[in-house]
């Protein structure tokens, strides 16, 4: 899922500017589970808003932000409320956000950022284990993946700042290699330790990325 | 472009102990008292190590710095880091040195932003320091990355970075036979404080036949020491060491004391030692003087 978090009140109070009154949108998927954009969250911005002077005139909590004919959709169901409002207000991640701006001619605000693709270990807590970097290497090392958990990205080994198999941006934390080596050590065929890596090929993650699945 | 090759590629491969010594380029572009402590230590020195923006602090740019050096007759070994360039610049930039006449090359991956002083800037990390070895050594054999042939292919001394002392030692090995995989010739190591530990590393090194040359970090005082192992990524000094200048009429006397005493004795277990002064320059001059003064009745190992 995409973690996302709410950014400083005070930035959106600026981001919303000249504009008197707002229409509220969230995401009943990742901003959800994030706690960043699901009903409560909507209900905790109308509430603010509406006590720093501005007039709320509706709210949307839209299944899946990210899903654009779904939000041209429930924003033409709430036609008057937004155009009432002098902007909109988006409670969801990057994509959110864009579904919504695309949607509409009004101002768009993004209330969120967001931060990466995370697992969910617990509930409120996420981590990021994969980069999306359009390339898996994760057959070669050990299911752990350098590219995102190395704090360098580095495909070769562990890097000099390694010690007592800690990184060396923060000496609590596991040193990706250190916990590839331990695993791939499991491993009766160990050569994969051994096996250069070449550079990655960034070719084959287009930049803005596309998929049109064949029919 | 000429074909022959540097005087530490010279000495290394003819058996020569070599000292090499680190400076860091200046912030700013006036490079005055950068020359004038590489002039001091060149006559001590077979080659003089140009940091690149090291510890993610933004200097000048090495290979300017290095050129300045090449062009004051003054052997410079260019570092190189894939922290702040991708693999063109990276290329670009050996083939610019190559052109100018430098010759030694040290290829690193780079401390991490969060050391340095521009936290909110964006690692490159494009390729990792094997990679960049490997760019490097295929330069040399007339091709870039992209497999197309050069116009005058680089002739370059290609060194990497070793850090004997990090534990588990068996994770650092497999990279390390990476690096010379990919075309290194000589390893530089982070600042030894263990003897012991560098003989394990000679051990394994001594059968590949890549010349090893030891890190000897020269430390002002207790404070320094201590906010180096709080700092410095892959620095550890142990606690005696740490006694020892806390207690020390003159800490500065002390550490270059310190220095010698570890150069001396990883001396039988390194083809040479390499000085971080640390601002404290005439060190440089009492390892070097403590180096010749040692017998050679020491156990070593035999590296070629």
């Amino acid at each position: 899922m995409i973690v996302s978090r709410q950014k400083p009140f005070a930035e959106i109070l600026d981001a919303i500017d000249g504009s008197s009154s707002v229409f509220l949108v969230g995401c009943t998927k990742c901003a959800t589970v994030c706690k960043s954009g699901g009903e409560e969250e909507i209900w905790q911005m109308q509430e603010a808003l509406s006590s720093a002077g501005f007039e709320v005139t509706g709210s949307l909590v839209i299944d899946e932000a990210c899903h654009m004919l779904r939000v041209g959709r429930d924003l033409r169901s709430k036609q008057q409320m937004v155009t009432d409002a002098g902007a909109i207000i988006v409670m969801a991640c990057g994509a959110g956000v864009q579904s919504v701006s695309a949607a509409t001619s009004k101002k768009t605000i993004a209330a969120l950022d967001s931060l990466f693709l995370g697992n969910i270990r617990r509930f409120g807590q996420f981590e990021q284990k994969c980069s999306l970097c359009g390339e898996c290497l994760l057959s070669r090392t050990g299911g752990i993946c350098p590219v995102t958990a190395c704090a360098k990205g580095i495909l070769n080994g562990p890097c000099g700042g390694m010690d007592n198999g800690k990184c060396e941006t923060d000496p609590e934390a596991p040193c990706a290699w250190a916990e590839i080596f331990t695993q791939l050590q499991e491993d009766p065929d160990g050569s994969m330790l051994e096996s250069y890596t070449p550079p990655k090929d960034y070719g084959k993650l287009p930049k803005p990325g596309k998929l049109k699945l064949a029919k | 472009m000429t074909l022959e090759i540097s005087r530490l590629q010279q000495k290394l491969e003819s058996g020569k102990f070599v000292i090499t010594a680190e400076v860091c380029p200046p912030k700013g572009s006036d490079c005055s008292a950068f020359i004038a402590s590489a002039k001091e230590l060149a006559p001590l020195v077979d080659a003089v190590n140009v940091t690149d923006n090291q510890g993610a602090h933004m200097r000048i740019s090495p290979l300017a710095a290095a050129s300045l050096l090449q062009r004051d007759g003054i052997e410079p070994i260019f570092q190189l880091t894939c922290r702040d360039r991708n693999r063109l610049a990276l290329q670009s930039d050996l083939l610019g040195a190559a052109a100018l006449g430098i010759k030694n090359v040290l290829l690193l991956t780079g401390d991490h932003l969060s050391c340095g002083d521009h936290k909110e800037a964006k690692g490159v990390f494009d390729l990792d320091a094997v990679q960049l070895i490997d760019a490097a050594s295929r330069l040399c054999h007339g091709e870039d990355l992209a497999g197309r042939k050069l116009q005058g292919p680089p002739s370059l001394f290609i060194g990497a970075a070793a850090a004997p002392e990090a534990e588990p030692f068996e994770l650092t090995l497999f990279k390390l036979r990476k690096k010379i995989h990919a075309g290194a010739r000589f390893f530089q190591t982070q600042a030894i404080f263990n003897p012991a530990a560098y003989r394990r590393f000679q051990e394994v090194m001594a059968p590949q036949g890549v010349k090893t040359i030891a890190g000897i970090l020269i430390l002002k005082s207790a404070g320094m020491a201590r906010f180096i192992n709080a700092n410095i990524p892959g620095l550890r000094i142990p606690e005696e060491i740490i006694a020892e200048l806390e207690s020390a009429s003159d800490p500065r006397r002390t550490g270059i004391e310190l220095a010698c005493r570890l150069a001396r004795e990883v001396q039988p277990f390194c083809h040479g030692i390499h000085v971080m002064p640390m601002g404290v320059d005439e060190g440089v001059g009492a390892i070097v003087a403590a180096l010749s003064n040692t017998s050679d009745d020491k156990e070593s190992i035999p590296c070629r």
